[in-house]
C-alpha cells in the first residue's frame, strides 16, 4: 500500500525499498489509481526511502509525466538519493523539468 | 557461480542479490554494488520482459572471476531472440510498451566496462557484463 500525502492539490507519493520491473508495475497500478481519483495538479514522487532502482523507475517516471499530462496536472520527482540520481541523469528525464 | 531461476519478475530482486554478493569477494565500493546489480537486474529484465511469452521459461545466470580481477557475469534465456542487436541497444529504442524507457542496454554500457551481446532467432540471447577491479586484495599463497 502506498505511503502518500494529499493536501492543496499536491498528491506526494512516499516510495521506498527496490523498484524494478515487478514492483513498477504494483507502483503503477497503485498510483495511477490515487491521481485517477484524486486529480492533483501536482503529483510529487518522493525517492527518499528507495534503495535500487533500474530503469524499470524511469519508465514508471517517464509513465507517470505522460499520465498527469493527460490529466492536466504536472509531475515532480524530489529527495533522488545519489546512487539512483545517476540513472535520472543517464536517462534524459531531467529534460521534462521535473526534477526538485 | 551458477544459477538457474524462472522468468518471473519477482525473480529480479533475488538475482541481483546473488549477483552482488559473489562480487563482495572483489571488495567492491557501495558504488561499484549498485552498478552491478542494476546492470544483473536490466540484463534479467530483458528476459523476462522480451525472451518469452510465458513466465516458464529459464534464465542462466554465470559469474566468475578472471586472474586479474574482471568480474564476468553472464546472463542467458532460451527465448526468442533479438532481430536486430544494434537497434535493440540503442537507447530509448524498446517493443516492451510505452512503460518500458528503452534504456536497459544503456544502462549496462554505462555501468559496466563492457557489454557484449550475443543472439540467435529462437535459440536465445546471451549477455556478457564485464566489470575490471582494480583495488581488490589478492590473496598469498
Amino acid at each position: 500500500m502506498l505511503n502518500t500525502d494529499y493536501r492543496d492539490n499536491v498528491l506526494t507519493v512516499f516510495l521506498s525499498g527496490e523498484i524494478d520491473q515487478h514492483t513498477g508495475q504494483t507502483l503503477r497500478r497503485e498510483i495511477d489509481s490515487c491521481t485517477e481519483a484524486l486529480r492533483p495538479h501536482l503529483l510529487c514522487l518522493d525517492f527518499s526511502n528507495v534503495k535500487f532502482m533500474d530503469s524499470s523507475g524511469i519508465g514508471l517516471i517517464m509513465g507517470r509525466f505522460r499520465q498527469m499530462s493527460l490529466l492536466g496536472g504536472r509531475l515532480k520527482i524530489t529527495n533522488l538519493p545519489d546512487n539512483i540520481k545517476r540513472i535520472v541523469m543517464l536517462s534524459g528525464v531531467q529534460t521534462l523539468g521535473v526534477l526538485v | 557461480m551458477e544459477l538457474k531461476i524462472p522468468s518471473r519478475s519477482i525473480n529480479e530482486s533475488f538475482a541481483r542479490s546473488v549477483a552482488a554478493s559473489f562480487c563482495l569477494q572483489l571488495d567492491p565500493t557501495i558504488a561499484e554494488l549498485a552498478e552491478i546489480k542494476t546492470a544483473v537486474s536490466e540484463a534479467v529484465t530483458n528476459c523476462i520482459v522480451h525472451a518469452y511469452d510465458t513466465p516458464d521459461g529459464e534464465i542462466y545466470i554465470k559469474a566468475e572471476i578472471t586472474a586479474d580481477n574482471t568480474l564476468i557475469i553472464k546472463v542467458r534465456d532460451r527465448g526468442r531472440g533479438i532481430d536486430n542487436i544494434k537497434q535493440a541497444m540503442e537507447p530509448l529504442f524498446t517493443t516492451g510498451g510505452e512503460e518500458r524507457a528503452g534504456l536497459g542496454f544503456a544502462v549496462m554500457e554505462s555501468f559496466m566496462d563492457k557489454v557484449k551481446v550475443t543472439s540467435k532467432p529462437n535459440k536465445g540471447t546471451t549477455v556478457t557484463l564485464y566489470k575490471k577491479f582494480v583495488r581488490a586484495t589478492n590473496e598469498k599463497p
